[in-house]
Parts: C-alpha cells; structure tokens; sequence
C-alpha cells in the first residue's frame, strides 16, 4: 500500500508539472501581458520598456522556470488588475468556493448514491422511474434557469432563504443544491449500474446462499463493490465544481474562485489565471490522488498486490 | 428405514420470456437420506442447477416455481417466507457453487466470510468464532489455517478457493449439502481431491449430500444413487449400481456409451457427449425430446431384456425389474421398444 501511495503520488506530482507547462505555453501565445498592462493609450516605447521590466522579452523556458521557481516557494506574482498577490488572492477566495464544491458533492452522494440503490434493488418500479426522471430533469435543466426558480420560490415567495452573499450557511443552501443537482445524476447512474451489475454477481449469491439478510447483502457484500467507480467518479465530479462553479458563484454572488477566474480572465490578468490554473490543476490531482487512494483501500485487489 | 432429509416432488420452473415460457424444469421429484450421495446427471442446460436453487428458494426473479412438496426433515418448509427460508439457507441446508473463483467476496478476507455465517445462525463472535473457523479450515485440509485468515479471495488458488467454500458451508453443520458441479471449474488433480474431500465430509458429518455433475466419471466415484436428468425431467433413476449396471433408457445408455475407455481414446476426439443438441425448452414439445440425437450405436447393453412394471399414478413411470428404487420414465412407446424392454401389466 505504502509503495501504491508513492508511485501515485510522484505521477501526480508529473501530471501537475505536466498541466501547469501546458497552460504557460498556451497562455504565451494567446495574449502579450505587456500590451495589456500598458493600456490602450500607451506608446510602442512604453510597451517594450514594461516588456523588458517584467521580462517578459525574455524566452518562455527562462520565463516559465522562473515562475515555477517562485511558484514553489508560494509566490505566484502579481495581479495586474488588483495589484495584489496573487497567492492571497487566491487564498482569499478559497475558502467560499471549498465550502460550496463540499456541501454540493456531499449533497450530490446523499441524494444519489441512496436513490441509486434503490433503483438497483428493484429495476423499472417506481422508485427507478422517479430517480430516471430526477436524473433526466439534472441534465436537461440549465444551472441559472434552476437557480432562478429556487430563488424565485425560497427567497421571493416564502422568504425562507437569502438571494445573494456568502455571510451565513444559509447563504450556502441554494449554491448548493444547484451545483450538487448538476452533478447528482452521473453519480446516480453509476451507482445504479453497479449495483444492478453486483447483485447479479456469484458472491451475491452466495451470500444469499449463506442466509445472509438483505440488508447485509446489500450494504455489505453489494454496495463495498459497486461504490468503488462512485468513489472515482465523485473526485473528478468535484473537482468540476471547484472549477466550474462559475455560474453558480454569479448568480449567487458568492465572491469565490471560480467568479475570480472569470473576473481576471475577462481582464487578461495573466499570473492570477496562472495561478489559479495552477490551483484548480493542484486540487484536481489531488482528488484523483486521494480517490485512488480510498479506491486501494476499498478493493484489496489493488491494496495487495 | 433411513432418515430422509430432503423431499422434493413435482417441481417444475417455468421462465416466462418475451412472448413464450421456458420449460426448464418439468415435473421432477427427488429425495436425499442422511448420509447419502445422491447426483444429478445431465448435459448443461438441462436445469440442474436452477433445481438446486429452486431448493434453495433463490431462483431468478422471473422463474417461476411450482411444487406438491418440499420437506426438510419431514417439516414442510414450501410455505416459509424468505425471513424464515435465510434462517434455513447457510444453515441447515449449505451450497457450493461451481466458480469458485468469483463465488467468494472480493473485498472481504477469508476470517470475515467465514465469521459472518458463524454470526449469522450460530450468535457466535470472535475469538470463538475465530477458533471454529480455524478448525473448519484444518477440517479440509487448509494447513497452517491461521495465516489464510487474513487473506482476500484473489490471494488463493482456485482449489484452495473452494475448500474455503466448503470449510464456510460446513461451519453450520447444514443437514443437507447441495453442490453444484463444485469441480467443473478445477484442474483434474485438485477435482480427485476435492471429491475424496466432499466424500470424507459428508461421511464424517453424515450429512445429505446432492451432487451436481454432468461428468459420470465423478458419479462413478462418489453417488449412492443417481437420477438422470434430460431436458428438464429426470429420466432414470436408481442406486449407482442399477444405472451403471443396468441402465434401462435409451439417454442412459447412451450416456454410458459415451465414457472413455483410457487408452482407447483418439487424440482430440470430444469426449462423453451424444450427438446433436438439448432440444430447446421453449413452449410445449410438439415432437420426441430426444429427436435428432438417436444415432448412438447400439452398446452391449441394448441386449438385455429387462421387466418395467408401471408405478401407479403415473402414466409415464415405470420400475425395473421389480427393485423400488430403480425407476425409468418414457413419455411414449418409442423409447420403451428401443429399449428391448418388456412391460409387465400384471402388477398395475
Ligand atoms: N436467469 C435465467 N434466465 C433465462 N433462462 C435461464 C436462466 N437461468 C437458466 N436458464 C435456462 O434454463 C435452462 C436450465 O439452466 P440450468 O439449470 O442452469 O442448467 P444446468 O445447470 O443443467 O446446466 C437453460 O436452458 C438455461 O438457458
Ligand atoms: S419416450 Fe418417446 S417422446 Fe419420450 S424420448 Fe422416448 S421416443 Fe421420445
Ligand atoms: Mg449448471
């Protein structure tokens, strides 16, 4: 297990060079930083004087080692629209965006994982339909369309929860069930698919055999198996909304990082984009990581071998 | 007389499908005394092993089962609910499967298998139940047993796989042992083996013992009593003794035929099948089950005349030669002329 953990860890730690070298280059011939930062009115002789204070004339080798030498030591530039740091930043902005991705993918597991087993336990009854049909309506209804209807009905009519802001969790409530509806569905249909595929399997059966009850069949022998691809699938689906929870974070003005993307995008602000590619890169291995990690520790297959 | 353990008559499974039923079990009665090995001979897909889940109460869904009687012990449990049917299932009546390389939880090791039975029927936890587990493991010849307990099913071998099956099924002590082709999916070393073990067992425990085959080789070894089963009947009957000596149905005969001689075998011959194919179970039969696959040479014993005298009630069943347990069913006169056999009407 021990030589698993560290042969997984060093192949993220390649994935994230991997990933953060890509968005640099990228990034390179997208845009010029220097016409960006000198403004509309500024002259040729202003453009290249920032060029060469920022370095920016130098080659995009020197330019990216630099930055991933800083980077390593947590400093990650300036902001060129908020002249700040771009690490505080980002570190600022964090905590709301963590909340909302936790509450959504643990809002997601609860709605889904139990309906998706239910589904499983008896195929095509009502139950299955009614979790098809949720599934369905999760991947037919625009984010910001079931978000103005959960604001119209809970905020406008029954006064129960706030519209905008990140003060309170009741703040949180909405954000959350708009991201983690989004995401429910996948999860559900795995689980479904993985149970319906467990339960016909020989050792249910014999549990069956052994006059095991049925719930231990089910919780025990069934579901210990079918969650292991839930478990991969609930790290990436989190990792999406730490990303993409753009929309969500407009609607509900909830200053995290994904509306900070968005901001500094829209700004041609460079080193925060940078770093908060670098950021979501980091968080999203990270998650596979550890979703790999659990996943050994569920299936003994991988833990001993 | 002997104790019976198990009594199962008329038990027919029907599978509905899309616009049709199968007719995989029709009609077909067995018993098992304590001690007693009985196996079930046939092709695959005659329904063996849906009979042994039938007994088990875990058909498919969709199957449907009707049976007159199913006793254990002489106690009728037809009518127990499925809380009722678990408390019997791992406990008085104990199953091995054929594959034991996925009949065993992944994710669980051999000491977490094995207890939660213990728990289950018996109330007992722990080291107690850690101790019986060991014992059992020792029992089927798993030796050291402790460091296997620790193990997850992909660290054993298949043989040892499936004497961690049958060490499971035995903790309870079942009464009844339903095995269903436990050494199809074995190296022939390790079949000897596991057989001489199941054999040992079942002595040593005087349990019942149905066995599922399709090989007459391992029915040869192990079987009291035997009961060919075709096409979802079973169509002979007897002890070991009465079929191999003096198999009266055609199917049998054929059946027997089709053993290997050792050394008299061609390279790359099929080995033990009869020509043609199981007829399929959809709908009624319009036509002889056994159409098409009449082209076996007559064997030796296609000489012998032997006396059928028909069993009351039945249309279709007859007695050889007079012995009560030796019973042979035809379902029209073709058969009875093939096989050079005369009727005796006087006893009906
Ligand atoms: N779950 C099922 N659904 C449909 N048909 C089945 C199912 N299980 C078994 N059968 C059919 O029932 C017949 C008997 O099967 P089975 O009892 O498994 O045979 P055996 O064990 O003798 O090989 C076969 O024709 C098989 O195709
Ligand atoms: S008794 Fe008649 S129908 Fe039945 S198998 Fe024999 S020949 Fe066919
Ligand atoms: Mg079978």
């Amino acid at each position: 297990m021990f030589f698993y953990a560290f042969k997984r860890s060093l192949l993220a730690i390649l994935v994230a060079l991997t990933v953060s070298m890509i968005s640099f280059s990228l990034l390179y011939i997208s845009s010029d930083p220097a016409i960006a930062m000198a403004g509309e009115t500024a002259s040729d002789a202003d453009i290249e004087a920032i060029r060469e204070l920022y370095g920016f004339d130098r080659s995009i080798v020197v330019q990216y080692l630099d930055w991933l030498k800083k980077a390593a030591s947590g400093d990650l530039g300036k902001s060129y629209y908020f002249r700040t740091d771009v690490s505080h930043l980002i570190a600022e902005r964090l905590p709301t965006t963590m909340t909302l991705g936790l509450c959504a993918i643990i809002f997601a597991i609860g709605l889904a994982v139990p309906l998706g087993v239910a589904a499983a336990i008896r195929p095509n009854s009502i139950i299955d339909r009614v979790a098809l049909f949720l599934s369905v309506m999760g991947q037919a209804l625009p984010s910001f369309w079931f978000a103005l209807i959960l604001i119209v009905l809970f905020s406008v009519n029954l006064r129960w929860l706030p519209v905008s802001g990140s003060d309170t969790w009741l703040h949180f409530v909405m954000p959350t069930i708009v991201l983690g509806y989004y995401a429910a569905p996948a999860i559900m249909r795995l689980t479904r698919t993985g149970m319906l595929e467990v339960l016909s399997t020989d050792y249910i059966r014999t549990a069956r055999a052994k006059g095991l009850r049925p719930p231990v069949v089910l919780f025990k022998h069934a579901l210990r198996n079918a969650i292991i691809p839930v478990v991969s699938l609930a790290a990436v689906q989190f990792g999406f909304m730490l990303g993409g929870s753009i929309v969500v974070e407009t609607i509900f003005a909830l200053h995290g990082a994904g509306f900070l993307a968005w901001e500094s995008i829209t700004r041609n602000d460079l080193p925060t984009v940078q770093g908060l590619i670098l950021a979501f890169s980091l968080f999203y291995i990270i998650l596979t990581l550890i979703a790999d990690l659990i996943n050994a520790w569920l299936d003994p297959r991988i833990r001993i071998s | 007389m002997a104790e019976q353990v198990l009594n199962i008559t008329n038990l027919s499974i029907d599978i509905p499908l899309s616009g049709d039923v199968l007719h995989a079990v029709d009609g077909i009665s067995v018993s098992v005394n304590k001690g007693e090995t009985l196996c079930i001979v046939g092709e695959s897909g005659c329904g063996k092993s849906l009979t042994s889940l039938a007994i088990m109460d875990l058909l498919p869904q969709k199957a449907i089962r009707t049976v007159d009687k199913l006793e254990l012990n002489g106690k009728s449990i037809l009518n127990y609910s499925d809380r009722e049917m678990s408390d019997v299932r791992g406990n008085k009546i104990g199953m091995i499967f054929q594959e034991p390389m996925t009949s065993l939880n992944p994710s669980f090791t051999v000491e977490n298998q094995m207890i939660e039975t213990l728990t289950r029927h018996r109330n007992i936890t722990g080291n107690s139940a850690k101790k019986l587990a060991v014992e059992m493991l020792e029992k089927v010849g798993i030796t050291p047993a402790k460091p296997r307990l620790k193990q997850y099913p992909h660290q054993l071998s298949g043989g040892l796989r499936q004497r961690v099956m049958i060490a499971m099924t035995l903790l309870c002590q079942p009464e009844l042992i339903i095995a269903d082709e436990p050494t199809t999916a074995l190296d022939v070393t390790i079949q000897a083996q596991i057989l001489e073990l199941l054999k040992r067992l079942q002595s040593d425990f005087n349990t019942g013992l149905i066995l599922i085959t399709h090989d007459l080789g391992v029915v040869a070894k192990i079987a009291d009593r035997v009961a060919v089963m075709y096409a979802g009947q079973i169509v002979e009957e007897g002890s070991v003794y009465e079929i191999f000596d003096d198999p009266s149905h055609p199917y049998t005969k054929g059946l027997l035929s089709c053993i290997p001689v050792p050394g008299k075998i061609k390279k790359g011959e099929r080995l033990g099948s009869i020509p043609g194919m199981v007829p399929s179970l959809i709908g009624k039969f319009s036509e002889c089950r056994f159409a098409g696959r009449w082209t076996v040479e007559p064997s030796k014993h296609d000489e012998k005349i032997t006396t059928l005298i028909p069993i009351k009630g039945s249309k279709y069943e007859f007695s050889v030669d007079g012995t009560t347990n030796h019973i042979v069913r035809f379902c029209c006169k073709h058969c009875l002329e093939r096989s050079k056999s005369k009727i005796n009407k006087g006893v009906n």
